[in-house]
Protein backbone atom coordinates (compact mmCIF):
# COMPACT_ATOMS: atom_id res chain seq x y z
CA UNK A 1 0.00 0.00 0.00
CA UNK A 2 1.28 3.47 -0.81
CA UNK A 3 2.09 5.83 2.04
CA UNK A 4 -0.85 8.02 1.06
CA UNK A 5 -3.29 5.10 1.13
CA UNK A 6 -1.99 4.10 4.56
CA UNK A 7 -2.44 7.65 5.82
CA UNK A 8 -5.99 7.78 4.47
CA UNK A 9 -6.90 4.45 6.08
CA UNK A 10 -5.49 5.76 9.36
CA UNK A 11 -7.67 8.86 8.99
CA UNK A 12 -10.76 6.67 8.60
CA UNK A 13 -9.75 4.70 11.71
CA UNK A 14 -9.29 7.95 13.65
CA UNK A 15 -12.80 9.10 12.74
CA UNK A 16 -14.18 5.78 13.99
CA UNK A 17 -12.43 6.30 17.33
CA UNK A 18 -14.06 9.71 17.72
CA UNK A 19 -17.46 8.17 16.87
CA UNK A 20 -16.81 5.45 19.46
CA UNK A 21 -16.56 8.04 22.23
CA UNK A 22 -19.45 10.05 20.85
CA UNK A 23 -21.63 6.94 21.08
CA UNK A 24 -21.19 6.84 24.83
CA UNK A 25 -23.33 9.97 25.25
CA UNK A 26 -26.36 7.72 25.88
CA UNK A 27 -26.97 4.05 26.77
CA UNK A 28 -28.93 3.60 23.51
CA UNK A 29 -26.06 4.52 21.21
CA UNK A 30 -23.27 3.16 23.40
CA UNK A 31 -23.08 -0.32 21.92
CA UNK A 32 -22.92 1.11 18.43
CA UNK A 33 -20.11 3.35 19.68
CA UNK A 34 -18.18 0.36 20.93
CA UNK A 35 -18.69 -1.33 17.56
CA UNK A 36 -17.25 1.76 15.83
CA UNK A 37 -14.21 1.48 18.05
CA UNK A 38 -13.74 -2.15 17.05
CA UNK A 39 -14.08 -1.28 13.34
CA UNK A 40 -11.55 1.54 13.70
CA UNK A 41 -9.10 -0.79 15.40
CA UNK A 42 -9.64 -3.44 12.70
CA UNK A 43 -8.86 -0.94 9.94
CA UNK A 44 -5.77 0.30 11.78
CA UNK A 45 -4.37 -3.20 12.34
CA UNK A 46 -5.13 -4.46 8.81
CA UNK A 47 -3.48 -1.39 7.29
CA UNK A 48 -0.40 -1.72 9.47
CA UNK A 49 -0.05 -5.38 8.54
CA UNK A 50 0.70 -4.35 4.94
CA UNK A 51 3.76 -2.47 6.23
CA UNK A 52 5.24 -5.46 8.05
CA UNK A 53 6.87 -8.69 7.00
CA UNK A 54 6.69 -11.00 9.99
CA UNK A 55 3.03 -11.89 9.58
CA UNK A 56 3.12 -15.28 11.34
CA UNK A 57 4.89 -13.77 14.34
CA UNK A 58 2.65 -10.70 14.53
CA UNK A 59 -0.63 -12.53 13.96
CA UNK A 60 0.44 -15.22 16.43
CA UNK A 61 1.13 -12.60 19.09
CA UNK A 62 -2.18 -10.84 18.41
CA UNK A 63 -3.96 -14.19 18.74
CA UNK A 64 -2.26 -14.98 22.05
CA UNK A 65 -2.95 -11.51 23.44
CA UNK A 66 -6.48 -11.58 22.06
CA UNK A 67 -7.29 -14.89 23.72
CA UNK A 68 -5.91 -13.70 27.06
CA UNK A 69 -7.87 -10.45 26.73
CA UNK A 70 -11.08 -12.26 25.82
CA UNK A 71 -10.80 -14.66 28.76
CA UNK A 72 -10.12 -11.83 31.20
CA UNK A 73 -13.01 -9.76 29.81
CA UNK A 74 -15.35 -12.73 30.12
CA UNK A 75 -14.37 -13.77 33.63
CA UNK A 76 -13.87 -10.48 35.43
CA UNK A 77 -16.38 -9.65 38.17
CA UNK A 78 -18.04 -6.28 37.75
CA UNK A 79 -16.92 -5.41 41.28
CA UNK A 80 -13.34 -5.91 40.09
CA UNK A 81 -13.56 -3.49 37.14
CA UNK A 82 -11.22 -0.92 38.75
CA UNK A 83 -8.48 -3.54 39.10
CA UNK A 84 -8.96 -4.67 35.51
CA UNK A 85 -8.74 -1.13 34.20
CA UNK A 86 -5.58 -0.46 36.24
CA UNK A 87 -4.09 -3.70 34.96
CA UNK A 88 -4.80 -2.72 31.36
CA UNK A 89 -3.30 0.75 31.82
CA UNK A 90 -0.11 -0.92 32.94
CA UNK A 91 0.01 -2.96 29.73
CA UNK A 92 -0.24 0.14 27.55
CA UNK A 93 2.58 1.76 29.53
CA UNK A 94 4.85 -1.25 29.24
CA UNK A 95 4.12 -1.68 25.52
CA UNK A 96 4.99 2.00 24.97
CA UNK A 97 8.37 1.49 26.65
CA UNK A 98 9.11 -1.62 24.59
CA UNK A 99 8.22 0.16 21.36
CA UNK A 100 10.43 3.11 22.25
CA UNK A 101 13.35 0.80 23.05
CA UNK A 102 12.83 -1.06 19.76
CA UNK A 103 12.75 2.29 17.93
CA UNK A 104 16.03 3.37 19.51
CA UNK A 105 17.51 0.00 18.55
CA UNK A 106 16.32 0.01 14.94
CA UNK A 107 14.88 3.37 13.81
CA UNK A 108 14.71 2.27 10.16
CA UNK A 109 11.90 -0.21 10.81
CA UNK A 110 9.72 2.72 11.86
CA UNK A 111 10.63 4.76 8.79
CA UNK A 112 13.00 6.95 10.82
CA UNK A 113 16.57 7.82 9.70
CA UNK A 114 19.43 5.47 10.72
CA UNK A 115 20.83 8.00 13.22
CA UNK A 116 17.98 9.46 15.20
CA UNK A 117 17.44 13.20 14.66
CA UNK A 118 17.22 15.37 17.77
CA UNK A 119 13.44 15.79 17.44
CA UNK A 120 12.82 12.03 17.38
CA UNK A 121 15.08 11.57 20.39
CA UNK A 122 13.05 14.09 22.36
CA UNK A 123 9.78 12.40 21.35
CA UNK A 124 11.11 8.96 22.24
CA UNK A 125 12.25 10.32 25.58
CA UNK A 126 8.75 11.65 26.28
CA UNK A 127 7.01 8.46 25.13
CA UNK A 128 9.33 6.29 27.21
CA UNK A 129 9.11 8.13 30.47
CA UNK A 130 5.34 8.59 30.33
CA UNK A 131 4.99 4.90 29.43
CA UNK A 132 7.31 3.78 32.22
CA UNK A 133 5.50 5.90 34.81
CA UNK A 134 2.14 4.63 33.57
CA UNK A 135 3.33 1.07 34.00
CA UNK A 136 4.73 1.27 37.50
CA UNK A 137 2.00 3.63 38.73
CA UNK A 138 -0.71 1.31 37.41
CA UNK A 139 0.92 -1.71 39.02
CA UNK A 140 0.74 0.01 42.42
CA UNK A 141 -2.85 1.10 41.74
CA UNK A 142 -3.72 -2.48 40.77
CA UNK A 143 -2.14 -3.89 43.95
CA UNK A 144 -3.96 -1.34 46.11
CA UNK A 145 -7.33 -1.83 44.41
CA UNK A 146 -7.18 -5.62 44.53
CA UNK A 147 -6.26 -5.53 48.21
CA UNK A 148 -2.87 -7.17 47.64
CA UNK A 149 -1.35 -4.02 49.06
CA UNK A 150 -2.75 -1.86 51.85
CA UNK A 151 -4.70 1.17 50.68
CA UNK A 152 -3.18 3.33 53.40
CA UNK A 153 -0.91 6.01 51.99
CA UNK A 154 2.82 5.43 52.36
CA UNK A 155 4.33 8.75 53.38
CA UNK A 156 7.71 9.75 54.76
CA UNK A 157 9.51 13.03 55.30
CA UNK A 158 11.26 14.51 52.32
CA UNK A 159 9.13 12.44 49.97
CA UNK A 160 8.33 15.29 47.61
CA UNK A 161 11.96 16.44 47.62
CA UNK A 162 13.11 12.94 46.68
CA UNK A 163 10.54 12.77 43.88
CA UNK A 164 11.62 16.16 42.60
CA UNK A 165 15.26 15.11 42.73
CA UNK A 166 14.48 11.87 40.86
CA UNK A 167 12.59 13.84 38.22
CA UNK A 168 15.53 16.21 37.77
CA UNK A 169 18.01 13.32 37.49
CA UNK A 170 15.71 11.67 34.96
CA UNK A 171 15.58 14.86 32.89
CA UNK A 172 19.38 15.09 33.18
CA UNK A 173 19.81 11.62 31.67
CA UNK A 174 17.23 12.56 29.04
CA UNK A 175 19.31 15.59 28.05
CA UNK A 176 22.44 13.44 27.93
CA UNK A 177 20.61 11.04 25.59
CA UNK A 178 19.35 14.00 23.59
CA UNK A 179 22.77 15.63 23.08
CA UNK A 180 24.76 12.47 22.38
CA UNK A 181 25.77 12.12 18.73
CA UNK A 182 25.42 8.34 18.68
CA UNK A 183 22.75 6.24 20.37
CA UNK A 184 23.52 6.62 24.06
CA UNK A 185 22.11 3.45 25.62
CA UNK A 186 23.48 4.19 29.09
CA UNK A 187 21.58 7.44 29.31
CA UNK A 188 18.44 5.92 27.82
CA UNK A 189 18.40 2.94 30.20
CA UNK A 190 19.14 5.09 33.26
CA UNK A 191 16.37 7.48 32.30
CA UNK A 192 13.87 4.65 31.81
CA UNK A 193 14.80 3.02 35.12
CA UNK A 194 14.29 6.26 37.02
CA UNK A 195 10.94 6.80 35.29
CA UNK A 196 9.83 3.36 36.53
CA UNK A 197 10.86 4.24 40.10
CA UNK A 198 9.15 7.61 39.85
CA UNK A 199 5.89 5.92 38.84
CA UNK A 200 5.99 3.82 42.04
CA UNK A 201 6.91 6.82 44.18
CA UNK A 202 4.10 8.98 42.87
CA UNK A 203 1.32 6.48 43.55
CA UNK A 204 2.35 5.00 46.94
CA UNK A 205 1.36 8.09 48.99
CA UNK A 206 -2.14 8.19 47.50
CA UNK A 207 -4.81 6.59 49.67
CA UNK A 208 -7.67 4.24 48.87
CA UNK A 209 -10.36 6.95 48.77
CA UNK A 210 -8.47 8.84 46.09
CA UNK A 211 -8.34 5.82 43.79
CA UNK A 212 -11.06 7.17 41.44
CA UNK A 213 -8.75 10.11 40.73
CA UNK A 214 -5.65 7.95 40.39
CA UNK A 215 -7.27 5.52 38.00
CA UNK A 216 -8.60 8.38 35.84
CA UNK A 217 -5.19 10.00 35.89
CA UNK A 218 -3.46 6.80 34.80
CA UNK A 219 -6.10 6.46 32.09
CA UNK A 220 -5.01 9.87 30.92
CA UNK A 221 -1.30 8.94 31.10
CA UNK A 222 -1.82 5.82 29.01
CA UNK A 223 -3.34 8.02 26.31
CA UNK A 224 -0.47 10.51 26.42
CA UNK A 225 1.98 7.60 26.21
CA UNK A 226 0.27 6.44 22.99
CA UNK A 227 0.30 10.01 21.66
CA UNK A 228 4.00 10.32 22.54
CA UNK A 229 4.78 7.18 20.55
CA UNK A 230 2.67 8.64 17.74
CA UNK A 231 4.92 11.71 17.69
CA UNK A 232 8.06 9.52 17.58
CA UNK A 233 6.72 7.51 14.68
CA UNK A 234 5.15 10.49 12.92
CA UNK A 235 1.79 8.69 13.01
CA UNK A 236 -1.22 11.07 13.26
CA UNK A 237 -3.63 8.22 14.06
CA UNK A 238 -1.68 7.33 17.21
CA UNK A 239 -1.60 11.01 18.11
CA UNK A 240 -5.36 11.41 17.64
CA UNK A 241 -6.32 8.21 19.49
CA UNK A 242 -3.84 8.98 22.27
CA UNK A 243 -5.12 12.54 22.68
CA UNK A 244 -8.73 11.38 22.85
CA UNK A 245 -7.85 8.97 25.66
CA UNK A 246 -5.60 11.52 27.32
CA UNK A 247 -8.26 14.22 27.44
CA UNK A 248 -10.92 11.72 28.51
CA UNK A 249 -8.84 10.64 31.50
CA UNK A 250 -8.04 14.24 32.36
CA UNK A 251 -11.73 15.21 32.34
CA UNK A 252 -12.63 12.24 34.55
CA UNK A 253 -9.87 13.20 37.00
CA UNK A 254 -11.27 16.72 37.10
CA UNK A 255 -14.84 15.47 37.71
CA UNK A 256 -13.64 13.18 40.50
CA UNK A 257 -11.60 15.92 42.20
CA UNK A 258 -14.54 18.27 42.02
CA UNK A 259 -16.83 15.65 43.56
CA UNK A 260 -14.43 15.36 46.49
CA UNK A 261 -13.81 19.12 46.59
CA UNK A 262 -10.08 18.51 46.58
CA UNK A 263 -7.52 20.28 44.42
CA UNK A 264 -5.93 17.92 41.92
CA UNK A 265 -2.46 18.82 43.17
CA UNK A 266 -3.24 17.81 46.75
CA UNK A 267 -4.59 14.45 45.58
CA UNK A 268 -1.43 13.84 43.60
CA UNK A 269 0.83 14.89 46.46
CA UNK A 270 -1.06 12.30 48.48
CA UNK A 271 -1.24 11.41 52.13
CA UNK A 272 -4.98 11.99 52.53
CA UNK A 273 -6.54 9.70 55.12
CA UNK A 274 -3.32 9.18 57.04
CA UNK A 275 -3.58 12.24 59.27
CA UNK A 276 -7.22 13.11 58.61
CA UNK A 277 -8.20 11.53 61.93
CA UNK A 278 -6.02 13.98 63.81
CA UNK A 279 -7.79 16.93 62.20
CA UNK A 280 -11.17 15.80 63.46
CA UNK A 281 -11.31 17.16 66.98
CA UNK A 282 -12.56 14.66 69.50
CA UNK A 283 -14.85 16.65 71.78
CA UNK A 284 -14.60 13.96 74.45
CA UNK A 285 -18.37 13.51 74.64
CA UNK A 286 -19.46 9.92 74.28
CA UNK A 287 -21.96 10.13 71.44
CA UNK A 288 -24.81 7.69 71.43
CA UNK A 289 -26.37 5.99 68.47
CA UNK A 290 -29.37 3.77 67.97
CA UNK A 291 -28.96 0.37 66.40
CA UNK A 292 -31.68 -1.85 65.04
CA UNK A 293 -32.21 -5.10 63.23
CA UNK A 294 -32.71 -5.77 59.55
CA UNK A 295 -36.29 -6.80 60.34
CA UNK A 296 -37.11 -3.43 61.93
CA UNK A 297 -35.65 -1.70 58.91
CA UNK A 298 -37.64 -3.86 56.52
CA UNK A 299 -40.83 -3.04 58.41
CA UNK A 300 -40.16 0.70 58.21
CA UNK A 301 -39.32 0.59 54.52
CA UNK A 302 -42.32 -1.56 53.72
CA UNK A 303 -44.63 1.08 55.23
CA UNK A 304 -42.90 4.06 53.66
CA UNK A 305 -44.10 5.94 50.58
CA UNK A 306 -40.64 6.72 49.26
CA UNK A 307 -37.23 5.14 49.81
CA UNK A 308 -33.88 6.31 48.45
CA UNK A 309 -31.01 3.83 48.53
CA UNK A 310 -27.50 5.28 48.69
CA UNK A 311 -25.01 2.62 47.60
CA UNK A 312 -21.30 2.95 48.35
CA UNK A 313 -18.13 0.96 48.12
CA UNK A 314 -19.34 -1.36 50.90
CA UNK A 315 -22.00 -2.65 48.51
CA UNK A 316 -19.35 -3.53 45.95
CA UNK A 317 -17.15 -5.25 48.52
CA UNK A 318 -20.05 -7.34 49.81
CA UNK A 319 -21.22 -8.03 46.20
CA UNK A 320 -24.69 -7.12 47.43
CA UNK A 321 -26.01 -5.65 44.18
CA UNK A 322 -28.27 -8.64 43.37
CA UNK A 323 -29.74 -8.76 46.87
CA UNK A 324 -30.39 -5.02 46.65
CA UNK A 325 -32.23 -5.50 43.40
CA UNK A 326 -34.55 -8.03 45.07
CA UNK A 327 -35.17 -5.62 47.91
CA UNK A 328 -35.96 -2.81 45.49
CA UNK A 329 -38.36 -5.03 43.55
CA UNK A 330 -40.21 -6.17 46.66
CA UNK A 331 -40.61 -2.60 47.86
CA UNK A 332 -41.74 -1.56 44.42
CA UNK A 333 -44.43 -4.24 44.48
CA UNK A 334 -45.64 -2.84 47.78
CA UNK A 335 -46.13 0.50 46.05
CA UNK A 336 -43.06 2.15 47.54
CA UNK A 337 -41.28 4.65 45.30
CA UNK A 338 -37.70 3.27 45.31
CA UNK A 339 -34.80 5.17 43.81
CA UNK A 340 -31.02 4.99 43.93
CA UNK A 341 -28.83 8.02 44.53
CA UNK A 342 -25.32 7.84 43.08
CA UNK A 343 -22.52 10.08 44.29
CA UNK A 344 -19.88 10.69 41.60
CA UNK A 345 -17.11 9.12 43.71
CA UNK A 346 -19.15 6.19 45.04
CA UNK A 347 -17.14 3.05 44.38
CA UNK A 348 -13.55 2.87 43.27
CA UNK A 349 -13.79 4.33 39.80
CA UNK A 350 -16.03 6.79 37.91
CA UNK A 351 -19.45 5.27 37.19
CA UNK A 352 -18.66 2.08 39.10
CA UNK A 353 -21.99 1.99 40.99
CA UNK A 354 -24.00 2.45 37.79
CA UNK A 355 -22.38 -0.63 36.29
CA UNK A 356 -22.99 -2.72 39.41
CA UNK A 357 -26.66 -1.71 39.50
CA UNK A 358 -26.95 -2.34 35.76
CA UNK A 359 -25.46 -5.79 36.27
CA UNK A 360 -28.22 -6.51 38.79
CA UNK A 361 -30.74 -5.35 36.16
CA UNK A 362 -32.03 -2.42 38.16
CA UNK A 363 -33.96 -0.22 35.69
CA UNK A 364 -31.89 2.85 34.93
CA UNK A 365 -34.73 5.33 35.44
CA UNK A 366 -34.54 4.39 39.14
CA UNK A 367 -30.86 5.29 39.27
CA UNK A 368 -30.21 9.01 39.66
CA UNK A 369 -27.14 11.22 39.86
CA UNK A 370 -26.51 13.51 42.80
CA UNK A 371 -27.70 16.74 41.12
CA UNK A 372 -30.95 15.13 40.00
CA UNK A 373 -32.00 13.69 43.33
CA UNK A 374 -30.48 15.86 46.05
CA UNK A 375 -33.47 18.18 46.43
CA UNK A 376 -35.79 15.19 46.94
CA UNK A 377 -34.22 13.91 50.16
CA UNK A 378 -36.16 16.37 52.33
CA UNK A 379 -39.50 14.83 51.32
CA UNK A 380 -38.36 11.22 51.41
CA UNK A 381 -39.52 8.87 54.16
CA UNK A 382 -36.55 6.51 54.40
CA UNK A 383 -32.96 6.70 53.19
CA UNK A 384 -31.04 3.44 53.23
CA UNK A 385 -27.27 4.02 53.20
CA UNK A 386 -25.47 0.87 52.08
CA UNK A 387 -21.75 0.89 52.72
CA UNK A 388 -21.28 4.60 52.06
CA UNK A 389 -19.87 7.04 54.60
CA UNK A 390 -18.03 10.20 53.60
CA UNK A 391 -20.42 10.96 50.71
CA UNK A 392 -23.31 11.37 53.21
CA UNK A 393 -21.35 13.13 55.96
CA UNK A 394 -23.09 16.42 56.85
CA UNK A 395 -19.71 17.66 58.14
CA UNK A 396 -19.26 18.82 54.54
CA UNK A 397 -21.48 21.79 55.49
CA UNK A 398 -19.42 22.68 58.57
CA UNK A 399 -16.69 25.24 57.96
CA UNK A 400 -13.33 23.99 59.17
CA UNK A 401 -14.08 20.33 58.60
CA UNK A 402 -11.52 18.56 56.42
CA UNK A 403 -14.24 17.73 53.93
CA UNK A 404 -15.91 21.16 54.10
CA UNK A 405 -17.33 22.10 50.72
CA UNK A 406 -17.44 18.59 49.32
CA UNK A 407 -20.75 18.04 47.54
CA UNK A 408 -22.65 15.33 49.43
CA UNK A 409 -25.93 13.46 49.15
CA UNK A 410 -28.29 15.15 51.60
CA UNK A 411 -29.34 11.91 53.30
CA UNK A 412 -29.58 13.71 56.67
CA UNK A 413 -32.60 15.67 55.40
CA UNK A 414 -34.80 12.57 55.05
CA UNK A 415 -37.38 11.70 57.71
CA UNK A 416 -35.66 8.45 58.68
CA UNK A 417 -32.12 7.35 57.93
CA UNK A 418 -30.90 3.78 58.06
CA UNK A 419 -27.24 3.02 57.75
CA UNK A 420 -25.91 -0.46 57.03
CA UNK A 421 -22.28 -0.66 58.08
CA UNK A 422 -19.89 -3.25 59.38
CA UNK A 423 -18.86 -1.17 62.39
CA UNK A 424 -18.73 2.41 63.66
CA UNK A 425 -15.30 2.77 62.03
CA UNK A 426 -14.57 6.01 60.22
CA UNK A 427 -14.54 6.34 56.43
CA UNK A 428 -11.52 7.05 54.29
CA UNK A 429 -11.47 10.70 55.22
CA UNK A 430 -10.83 9.52 58.80
CA UNK A 431 -13.81 11.52 60.02
CA UNK A 432 -16.59 10.71 62.38
CA UNK A 433 -20.00 11.01 60.70
CA UNK A 434 -22.63 13.00 62.61
CA UNK A 435 -25.31 11.40 60.47
CA UNK A 436 -24.87 8.19 62.49
CA UNK A 437 -25.70 9.95 65.78
CA UNK A 438 -28.86 11.76 64.69
CA UNK A 439 -32.08 10.91 66.52
CA UNK A 440 -33.75 9.76 63.33
CA UNK A 441 -30.87 7.48 62.38
CA UNK A 442 -30.86 3.73 62.90
CA UNK A 443 -27.60 1.81 62.52
CA UNK A 444 -27.76 -1.76 61.26
CA UNK A 445 -24.47 -3.54 61.73
CA UNK A 446 -23.34 -6.35 59.49
CA UNK A 447 -22.20 -7.32 56.04
CA UNK A 448 -24.26 -5.36 53.48
CA UNK A 449 -25.26 -8.46 51.55
CA UNK A 450 -26.43 -10.44 54.60
CA UNK A 451 -28.34 -7.50 56.02
CA UNK A 452 -30.13 -6.88 52.73
CA UNK A 453 -30.95 -10.59 52.42
CA UNK A 454 -32.48 -10.47 55.92
CA UNK A 455 -34.54 -7.46 54.88
CA UNK A 456 -35.78 -9.31 51.81
CA UNK A 457 -36.78 -12.25 53.98
CA UNK A 458 -38.60 -10.01 56.45
CA UNK A 459 -40.59 -8.42 53.67
CA UNK B 1 4.85 25.69 1.22
CA UNK B 2 3.55 22.55 2.95
CA UNK B 3 6.80 20.78 2.11
CA UNK B 4 8.78 23.34 4.07
CA UNK B 5 6.89 22.72 7.30
CA UNK B 6 8.62 20.51 9.84
CA UNK B 7 6.55 17.31 10.26
CA UNK B 8 6.64 17.97 14.00
CA UNK B 9 4.54 21.11 13.50
CA UNK B 10 1.99 19.16 11.49
CA UNK B 11 1.84 16.50 14.21
CA UNK B 12 1.49 19.21 16.83
CA UNK B 13 -1.44 20.68 14.88
CA UNK B 14 -3.14 17.28 14.83
CA UNK B 15 -2.40 16.80 18.53
CA UNK B 16 -3.90 20.12 19.64
CA UNK B 17 -7.01 19.74 17.49
CA UNK B 18 -7.52 16.15 18.69
CA UNK B 19 -7.42 17.32 22.32
CA UNK B 20 -10.19 19.81 21.56
CA UNK B 21 -12.27 17.11 19.88
CA UNK B 22 -11.68 14.77 22.83
CA UNK B 23 -12.60 17.49 25.31
CA UNK B 24 -15.94 18.21 23.68
CA UNK B 25 -16.87 14.61 22.97
CA UNK B 26 -16.05 13.38 26.48
CA UNK B 27 -18.04 16.09 28.28
CA UNK B 28 -21.09 14.73 26.49
CA UNK B 29 -20.63 11.23 27.91
CA UNK B 30 -23.35 10.50 30.46
CA UNK B 31 -21.95 9.97 34.00
CA UNK B 32 -23.71 6.59 34.18
CA UNK B 33 -21.38 5.36 31.45
CA UNK B 34 -18.10 6.60 32.91
CA UNK B 35 -16.86 3.09 33.65
CA UNK B 36 -17.52 1.87 30.08
CA UNK B 37 -15.90 5.11 28.91
CA UNK B 38 -12.74 4.10 30.74
CA UNK B 39 -12.74 0.60 29.32
CA UNK B 40 -13.39 1.86 25.77
CA UNK B 41 -10.63 4.45 26.02
CA UNK B 42 -8.46 1.69 27.42
CA UNK B 43 -9.08 -0.36 24.32
CA UNK B 44 -8.44 2.68 22.13
CA UNK B 45 -5.11 3.38 23.81
CA UNK B 46 -4.33 -0.17 22.69
CA UNK B 47 -3.83 1.58 19.31
CA UNK B 48 -0.22 1.47 20.42
CA UNK B 49 -0.52 -2.02 18.89
CA UNK B 50 0.24 -0.33 15.57
CA UNK B 51 3.62 0.85 16.85
CA UNK B 52 4.31 -2.58 18.31
CA UNK B 53 3.56 -4.24 14.95
CA UNK B 54 6.08 -1.96 13.23
CA UNK B 55 8.67 -2.91 15.87
CA UNK B 56 7.98 -6.59 15.23
CA UNK B 57 7.84 -6.03 11.47
CA UNK B 58 11.37 -6.26 10.01
CA UNK B 59 12.29 -9.54 8.29
CA UNK B 60 15.74 -9.80 9.90
CA UNK B 61 14.91 -10.75 13.47
CA UNK B 62 17.05 -9.19 16.19
CA UNK B 63 16.12 -8.64 19.85
CA UNK B 64 14.24 -5.48 18.92
CA UNK B 65 11.80 -7.57 16.91
CA UNK B 66 11.20 -9.88 19.86
CA UNK B 67 10.63 -6.89 22.09
CA UNK B 68 8.13 -5.69 19.51
CA UNK B 69 6.44 -9.10 19.56
CA UNK B 70 6.00 -8.89 23.34
CA UNK B 71 4.57 -5.38 22.92
CA UNK B 72 2.14 -6.70 20.28
CA UNK B 73 0.90 -9.33 22.75
CA UNK B 74 0.47 -6.79 25.57
CA UNK B 75 -1.35 -4.30 23.35
CA UNK B 76 -3.58 -7.05 21.94
CA UNK B 77 -4.67 -8.00 25.47
CA UNK B 78 -5.69 -4.39 25.89
CA UNK B 79 -7.54 -4.09 22.61
CA UNK B 80 -9.50 -7.34 22.93
CA UNK B 81 -9.97 -7.15 26.69
CA UNK B 82 -11.04 -3.50 26.55
CA UNK B 83 -13.59 -3.81 23.76
CA UNK B 84 -15.03 -7.10 24.99
CA UNK B 85 -15.47 -6.01 28.57
CA UNK B 86 -17.09 -2.78 27.34
CA UNK B 87 -19.44 -4.85 25.22
CA UNK B 88 -20.29 -6.97 28.23
CA UNK B 89 -21.03 -3.94 30.39
CA UNK B 90 -23.05 -2.16 27.72
CA UNK B 91 -25.18 -5.29 27.24
CA UNK B 92 -26.22 -4.89 30.87
CA UNK B 93 -27.39 -1.38 30.21
CA UNK B 94 -29.37 -2.68 27.26
CA UNK B 95 -31.21 -5.41 29.16
CA UNK B 96 -32.33 -2.81 31.61
CA UNK B 97 -33.80 -0.69 28.84
CA UNK B 98 -35.99 -3.53 27.59
CA UNK B 99 -37.25 -4.12 31.09
CA UNK B 100 -38.04 -0.46 31.52
CA UNK B 101 -40.06 -0.40 28.32
CA UNK B 102 -41.97 -3.57 29.02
Amino acid sequence: MSANMVALAYLVASVFFILALKGLSSPESARRGNLFGIIGMGIAVATTLTLTQNWPLILGCIAVGGIIGAIVAQRVQMTAMPELVAFMHSLVGLAAVFIAVAAVNNPVSFGLPETLPAGSKLELFLGTFIGAMTWSGSVIAFLKLSGRMSGTPIVFTGQHMINLLLALIMIGFGLWFFFSDTTNWNAFIAMTAIAFILGFMIIIPIGGADMPVVISMLNSYSGWAAAGIGFSLGNPMLIIAGSLVGSSGAILSYIMCKAMNRPFLSVILGGFGSDGGAVAVDDGVQKTYRSGSAEDAAFLMGNADSVIIVPGYGLAVARAQHAVKELAELLHEKGVNVRFAIHPVAGRMPGHMNVLLAEAEIPYEQVQEMEEINSDFSNTDVVLVLGANDVVNPAAYVAGSPIYGMPILDAHKARTVMVVKRSMAVGYAGLDNDLFYMDKTMMIFGDAKKVVEHMVKAL
Amino acid sequence: MIGEIDPFIINLTVFVLAIFVGYHVVWNVTPALHTPLMSVTNAISGIILVGAMLAAGPAETDWGVWLGAVAVTLAAINVFGGFLVSQRMLEMFKKKEKKGNA
